[in-house]
C-alpha cells in the first residue's frame, strides 16, 4: 500500500488534492484508493492533514496513517524534523517552499507556479508535483478526476497545474 | 451501475435517492450534515422528487417523519449524537406506532466534555427504543444499507422504523470507490410503500391512541416479535439484493476467518476491516485469530454468535461504548448470548475509540496478545489505566 500524508493549512485544499489523488489512481480497474480528511472542525488558516491510501486491493484499514511513502506539505512553515519520524525507510517529503538547501527534503516551488497561472492555492500544483515526482499517478487520470470532482469554472486552471508541475518536478 | 470516488455520506444520500423517500424532514449536525445537504440539492436539481423540510429541531425531524409515514408514505430523516439523544422521546413514538421509518444515524461522541468525533455511544444508549439498528462497515454497505433498510422496515411482517449507523467521520467523511446502482435496478429491488397503518379518509382509524394495562402488554410484545420476524425477512432483502445488484451481505453477522479459530475478535461497524487485516497478519505468525463483525445490534444475532464463537478458546469484544458503572453495552449483549448458549471460553471487553481517539494497529495485536496469554482484565481500556477494570 502507498500512503500519503498531506499537511496544509485550512483553505489550502489539502483534503481536496487528497481526494482527487485518490479518485484519479481509483480510475483504473485493479486500483483501490481511500481518503480523508484530518477529522474534526474545519479553520481557515489552521493546520490540517489530509490522507491518500492507495493500493492494488481494497482497502480496509481506516486508521490513520503511521508511516507515509509521501509526505507533501502545502505550507513549509508546517515541516518539523520530527515529521521523518512518520516515513516508510524510504519515504519521501515534498515541500512546497521558495528554500533549496533542504535535502534530503525535496523542495518545490509550488507557490510560483501557481502564481503565475493565477491560482489562490498550491494543492494541485504539490499533487501535480507528486506525479511527475513518483509516477503513482497519471497525469492523464488525474485530469479525469479533476473533470470528474472538481467545479467547472476551475478545472481547466487545475488541469493546467497539473499538467506544468509534473512535467517541472519531472526533472527534479 | 457507476463507479464513484463517494464519501460514506455521499454515498448513503445516493442510496436515499434510489430509494425515492417522498418526505424528508432535516435539521444538520456534524458528522451528518452532507446527508441532508445532497439531498437538498438533489431535490433542488429535480433528481429526486421528494418534499425536503427543513426543521428547527431534531425532535421535529423524526415527528415530521412520523407524520409522513402516518399519511402512507416513504420517509426519511437523520441525525447524529446529541440530535439522536434529542429525539429519544420520538423514537419511542415511532417504534410504537409502527412507522416504517428510515434514519441515518452518524455516529458521534456525547457530550459533555463536548466532542464531535465517532464513537458508538449515541445509537448504542438507545438499543431499547424498539428500532431496528444496522452498522455499516463502508461506503458501499452504507448506500446498500440505505435501499435494503426500506425493504426490510417496511415489509408487512416487520413494520418497524430502521436505524442505519455510520461511523462518524471515519465512514462518513472517507472517500471510496462505491458502485451507484441504476434507477432502474433500485426500482426492480425495492417495492412501492403500500400499508394499512395509515390516516385514511376511506378506511378511518385511530392511529397513535391510548392502551391501558390490560392490552399496552400486548402491544411491546408485539413489537417484539415483529424485531425477530425481521430475521427471515433481512436474509430474503439480501438475496433479493444479490441477485439484483450482485453484491452479497451475511445476515446480522460478517464472520471471517471464524471456521477454525481459537481467538475471536467482536466488534461492530467500520473498525472490522482493520480487525480482520491483523487476524490475517497473526494467522501467519501461527495465532489462529478471527473476526466477527455485528452487521445488526437488534435484532440482536444471539444463536448466530454461539454458533461462530464455538470453536474460539477466548473471546474478544471490541466497541466505542462504555456504559458507565458496569460495562461495554455490547460486551453485555454478548455475555448474555454465551451464558444462553453455553460458551465457557472466556470473554474479553476492549473499550476504545471514545470520543474518536484512533484505534491502532498494534492497539488490534495487543488485544489478540491479550486474551491468548489470558493477561486480559475482563473489562479493558484500549491505551488507559490498563488496571482500571471492573
Amino acid at each position: 500500500m502507498t500512503e500519503i500524508l498531506w499537511l496544509g493549512r485550512g483553505g489550502q485544499g489539502a483534503f481536496t488534492a487528497a481526494k482527487i489523488l485518490g479518485a484519479a489512481f481509483a480510475l483504473h480497474p485493479a486500483c483501490h484508493a481511500l481518503a480523508f480528511p484530518s477529522f474534526g472542525p474545519e479553520r481557515r488558516g489552521a493546520p490540517v492533514r489530509a490522507f491518500t491510501k492507495l493500493d492494488s486491493k481494497p482497502i480496509s484499514d481506516r486508521s490513520e496513517t503511521e508511516k507515509a511513502d509521501y509526505i507533501i506539505i502545502l505550507d513549509d512553515t508546517l515541516y518539523s524534523d520530527a515529521l521523518r519520524n512518520l516515513l516508510k525507510p524510504d519515504g519521501k517529503i515534498l515541500i512546497n517552499t521558495k528554500q533549496t538547501e533542504n535535502k534530503p527534503l525535496i523542495a518545490f516551488d509550488g507557490d510560483a507556479l501557481a502564481r503565475e497561472l493565477k491560482l489562490p492555492v498550491v494543492n494541485t500544483v504539490m499533487m501535480g508535483a507528486l506525479a511527475g515526482l513518483s509516477g503513482i499517478v497519471s497525469v492523464q487520470n488525474l485530469d479525469e478526476a479533476i473533470q470528474k470532482y472538481m467545479p467547472e469554472k476551475i478545472r481547466e486552471k487545475n488541469k493546467t497545474a497539473v499538467r506544468k508541475a509534473a512535467e517541472e518536478a519531472g526533472t527534479l | 451501475m457507476a463507479e464513484k470516488f463517494l464519501s460514506g455520506d455521499e454515498a448513503f444520500a445516493e442510496g436515499i435517492r434510489l430509494a425515492c423517500p417522498e418526505v424528508i424532514s432535516a435539521y444538520p449536525i456534524t458528522p451528518q450534515t452532507i446527508v441532508v445537504e445532497k439531498l437538498s440539492e438533489m431535490v433542488e436539481d429535480g433528481s429526486l422528487d421528494a418534499e425536503f423540510i427543513h426543521v428547527e429541531s431534531e425532535h421535529s425531524a423524526l415527528s415530521c417523519a412520523m407524520g409522513a409515514s402516518a399519511a402512507g408514505v416513504r420517509a426519511f430523516t437523520a441525525t447524529s449524537s446529541q440530535g439522536l439523544l434529542y429525539m429519544a422521546e420520538c423514537l419511542y413514538y415511532a417504534s410504537g406506532g409502527r412507522f416504517p421509518i428510515v434514519m441515518m444515524n452518524a455516529n458521534r461522541s456525547t457530550a459533555l466534555p463536548w466532542n464531535i468525533y465517532g464513537d458508538q455511544r449515541d445509537s448504542l444508549s438507545q438499543l431499547d427504543s424498539g428500532w431496528i439498528q444496522a452498522y455499516a462497515e463502508n461506503a458501499q454497505e452504507s448506500l446498500d444499507l440505505a435501499l435494503m433498510s426500506y425493504y426490510i422496515a417496511e415489509h408487512k411482517n416487520v413494520s418497524t422504523p430502521f436505524m442505519v449507523n455510520l461511523d462518524g467521520f471515519i465512514l462518513t467523511h472517507t472517500y471510496e470507490q462505491v458502485d451507484v446502482p441504476t434507477p432502474e435496478q433500485a426500482k426492480a429491488f425495492l417495492p412501492a410503500y403500500q400499508t394499512e397503518n395509515k390516516l385514511d379518509l376511506d378506511n378511518p382509524k385511530n392511529m397513535a391512541f391510548s392502551a391501558g394495562p390490560d392490552t399496552n402488554y400486548i402491544f411491546k410484545y408485539k413489537e417484539h416479535a415483529a424485531m425477530f420476524r425481521a430475521i427471515p425477512v433481512i436474509k430474503e432483502a439480501e438475496e433479493k439484493f444479490a441477485e439484483i445488484f450482485g453484491r452479497t451481505y451475511s445476515g446480522l453477522l460478517d464472520a471471517y476467518r471464524t471456521e477454525d479459530a481459537e481467538y475471536i475478535l467482536i466488534t461492530l461497524g467500520s473498525i472490522a476491516g482493520l480487525c480482520r487485516e491483523i487476524a490475517d497478519t497473526l494467522r501467519e505468525k501461527s495465532l489462529k485469530a478471527g473476526v466477527l463483525r455485528i452487521r445488526y445490534m437488534r435484532p440482536f444475532p444471539a444463536e448466530e454468535i454461539v454458533k461462530a464463537v464455538s470453536p474460539a478458546k477466548a473471546i474478544a469484544v471490541l466497541e466505542k461504548d462504555i456504559s458507565f458503572g458496569n460495562e461495554g453495552t455490547v460486551f453485555t449483549n454478548i455475555c448474555s448470548a454465551l451464558q444462553g448458549g453455553n460458551i465457557t471460553a472466556p470473554a474479553y471487553n476492549f473499550i476504545g475509540g471514545l470520543g474518536g481517539r484512533n484505534i491502532s494497529h498494534q492497539d488490534i495485536i495487543s488485544i489478540f496478545e491479550k486474551i491468548q496469554s489470558g493477561t486480559a482484565k475482563r473489562v479493558n481500556f484500549i491505551g488507559i489505566g490498563e488496571g482500571e477494570n471492573t
